[in-house]
């Protein structure tokens, strides 16, 4: 857990931070933060505004800020600690849907390398500017995510269509957080946060169910669904290797 | 960030962005876009978003706009000065990134779905 990473580095002046990106906000994120009791800043970011400014495209991702504020790291998957790890597909019930077999079978190709992203971690807290993992001003611009104004154009759709869900207006979130999709089309984010409010039951599983109810698939309002589009671009190529 | 009128107080763009308005122009870190036709404690969004190249998009029935983010040098990063963001925690109370200075901050971002 990150939690425990975050207690072993806290006396070598590290602190921890996370952030819910959620259009649901508190709403969405209560069970999961009151769980985990974390002892640090724990935030919530309705429109995902990591996004704009970081360039946050999936989760779980981090970004490294020294003393001085600076960005020697930008936005990039972070594996979490191995107690973290998916569950084998073997272990699910046999009466699970047809759709989250299909989704945990893809969830397992999906390749991290966390051992020497924590590794990473540990070397830059206690070594900082000499660590090889922190980079210069230069290649911390160089290594964030691209952006032209067309998918800058894209974030703003995003952040109308998170306005629209929060006044109930969900025509117009649709409209705007699929014109977000097109213009953005590596966010995983933007995308599975538009699934997410299309929920599937009311289990613990409705908001992961990310695609059409079973048989109901012309009212889905998306042009893709978890399991399609990761089946599309690989579950290899889901996150961006932190190591390319 | 999203916006109720065309007339934006510059605390809000700031807060909002994390650009900051000096006599230069809008500056992040070490960048600075030159502005013109500004004045005064508010800002006009539609000369603001024409010279800094940010993308504005409205709902026309709804009365409200969204300024997006920038693409400065084809990167997310204009800057590796991080922006002071502020955001709330589960009771509503706001989180300043800067209030950290001085320590090594790793941001996790996650979501519950």
């Amino acid at each position: 857990m990150w939690q425990a990473l975050r207690e072993e580095l806290a006396p070598q002046g590290f602190e921890l931070i996370t952030v819910g990106m959620d259009t649901l906000g508190a709403e969405g994120c209560r069970t999961a933060i009151e769980a985990a009791r974390p002892t640090h800043p724990a935030l919530i970011d309705k429109h995902h505004v990591l996004a704009d400014v970081f360039g946050v495209v999936n989760i779980p991702s981090s970004i490294w800020i020294d003393e001085d504020g600076m960005i020697v790291r930008p936005a990039e998957a972070a594996p979490p600690p191995p107690t973290d790890a998916v569950p084998a597909a073997t272990q699910m019930p046999e009466d699970t849907p047809q759709r989250l077999k299909e989704m945990r079978a893809e969830a397992m190709k999906i390749t991290t390398n966390a051992a020497d992203y924590h590794a990473a971690l540990r070397d830059w807290v206690t070594q900082g500017k000499d660590s090889a993992f922190a980079m210069d001003n230069e290649t911390a611009i160089a290594r964030s995510r691209p952006r032209n104004a067309e998918q800058a154009l894209g974030h703003a759709h995003f952040e109308l269509a998170t306005h629209f869900v929060t006044e109930g207006k969900r025509d117009l979130a649709v409209k705007h957080f699929r014109a977000a999709h097109e213009r953005v089309p590596d966010n995983w984010n933007f995308r599975r946060q538009a699934w997410s409010l299309e929920p599937v039951g009311d289990g613990p599983m409705a908001r992961f169910w990310q695609g059409p109810r079973p048989e109901a698939e012309a009212q889905w309002p998306y042009e893709g669904d978890w399991v399609t589009d990761i089946k599309r671009e690989g579950a290899q190529n889901y996150y961006d290797s932190w190591q390319a | 960030m999203l916006l109720k009128s065309l007339t934006l107080p510059v605390a809000d763009f700031e807060q909002g962005t994390g650009w900051k308005i000096k006599p230069e122009g809008a500056c992040k870190g070490d960048v600075c876009i030159p502005l013109r036709g500004q004045s005064g404690n508010t800002l006009d969004v539609e000369k603001l978003a024409h010279d800094m190249g940010l993308p504005l998009v409205s709902e026309a029935s709804e009365q409200c706009w969204a300024l997006g983010p920038d693409a400065i040098g084809g990167k997310t990063l204009a800057t590796a000065v991080a922006p002071n963001l502020a955001l709330p925690d589960l009771d509503g109370n706001l989180f300043s990134l800067s209030s950290l200075k001085g320590k090594k901050v790793l941001v996790y971002a996650w979501a519950p779905y």
